[in-house]
């Protein structure tokens, strides 16, 4: 309940506070986030399956924001970022929709 | 066990009639370090998602790699190059038209101020200017055809451009011969007083009437007399009506 109406103060203060993202970051952050989203379905996925962990989410959370970054800041310095950054995005976003199915079949039974 | 990675082994057996509950059991706050910190990455996570969002929006080259950059600009300078192109082509177009416009109008001006002059000449029309009204009374009858017609070749020669003789427009074809007690002019019989208008350099031809020798003094020598005006605006309103030539024949 807590994160998640954090996550609405977020949306909010970023939509009105019209922040800019540092030049420097501004290849990272969409990776970052996509990678905060799988933190995140998975984390509701394990509070239904039963496993679910504070430590541990908060822990996979920034581990898979720094990984994901650290990939594309990689691909970037090898003069493939582009791809790398594409490839990274399709592996999470596979994680993000096999998570997803599975809350729905707790939830729904189906 | 990360709650990111995929269960390798099959979850222990969970009664799924339970998660609502298990999932209100999970909201309810919990006042740990941990809820806290998840807490925090959530709104952390809340304010990059709305961040990246406007920028996206909001961004425009600045985000792209340079290989893109490579591409757009590419894509941009071969753009431009066609469109200069179309441009210089439309410009031709534009200058042929424009010039072909002109150089039509011009004809047709030049075209106009020919007709005009030719109709002045030829007596078809009315003419105005600077000019000379010219008044001979002849009570003796002395005057003859020779004589105006000699009056005309000397008005001419001082540069009349349209004459008038009573009321007959004196052209090219215009011929004088005697007719009882007057003279006739191209067919119609002019009395005395003779008025004859000449449009033209009003001071020429009235110096080059008075001329020794001349005109005034052949009028004088008659018996009758001659009296002069010059004026800065006179009409020769008298017209020549065409005749369908009946042998000579344009060349084409």
């Amino acid at each position: 309940m807590i994160p998640a109406l954090g996550l609405l103060v977020g949306l909010a203060a970023g939509l009105f506070l019209h922040p800019t993202v540092p030049l420097a970051l501004q290849p990272y952050l969409p990776i970052a986030v996509i990678a905060a989203l799988d933190a995140v379905f998975g984390a509701v996925r394990a509070v239904l399956d039963g496993i679910f962990n504070d430590k541990v989410f908060v822990v996979s959370f920034l581990s898979n924001v720094v990984v994901a970054a650290f990939i594309v800041f990689l691909g970037d310095q090898l003069g493939v970022g582009s791809q790398l950054s594409t490839g990274v995005v399709v592996v999470l976003g596979i994680r993000i929709f096999s998570n997803v199915a599975s809350i729905r079949r707790h939830l729904f039974r189906a | 066990m990360s709650p990111t990675e995929p269960p390798t082994i099959a979850p222990d057996p969970v009664d799924d009639s339970f998660v609502w509950q298990r999932l209100a059991l999970m909201a309810r706050p919990r006042a740990t370090k941990a809820n806290a910190l998840a807490a925090l990455l959530a709104i952390l996570l809340g304010f990059a998602v709305a961040t990246q969002v406007r920028q996206n929006q909001v961004l425009g080259l600045e985000s792209l790699r340079q290989s893109e950059l490579v591409t757009i600009l590419d894509n941009a300078t071969q753009l431009s190059a066609r469109l200069d192109q179309n441009a210089r082509e439309l410009q031709a177009t534009r200058d042929e038209l424009i010039s072909g416009s002109t150089s039509g109008a011009a004809a047709l001006t030049a075209a106009q101020e020919r007709l005009d002059t030719l109709r002045v000449l030829a007596g078809t029309v009315r003419a105005h200017g600077p000019g000379i009204r010219m008044t001979i009374s002849d009570p003796g009858a002395k005057v003859t055809p020779p004589l105006l017609l000699d009056a005309i070749e000397e008005l001419r020669d001082a540069g009349a451009e349209a004459i008038q003789v009573g009321s007959v427009r004196v052209v090219a074809s215009s011929y004088f011969g005697q007719a009882g007690s007057g003279i006739e002019v191209d067919g119609t019989t002019v009395t005395d007083p003779y008025v004859i208008l000449a449009i033209g350099d009003p001071q020429t031809m009235a110096s080059a009437m008075e001329i020794p020798g001349g005109l005034s003094e052949n009028v004088r020598q008659l018996g009758a007399s001659i009296t002069i005006t010059q004026s800065t605006e006179l009409v020769v309103g008298a017209l020549h009506t065409l005749r369908e030539p009946r042998y000579a024949r344009r060349i084409p």
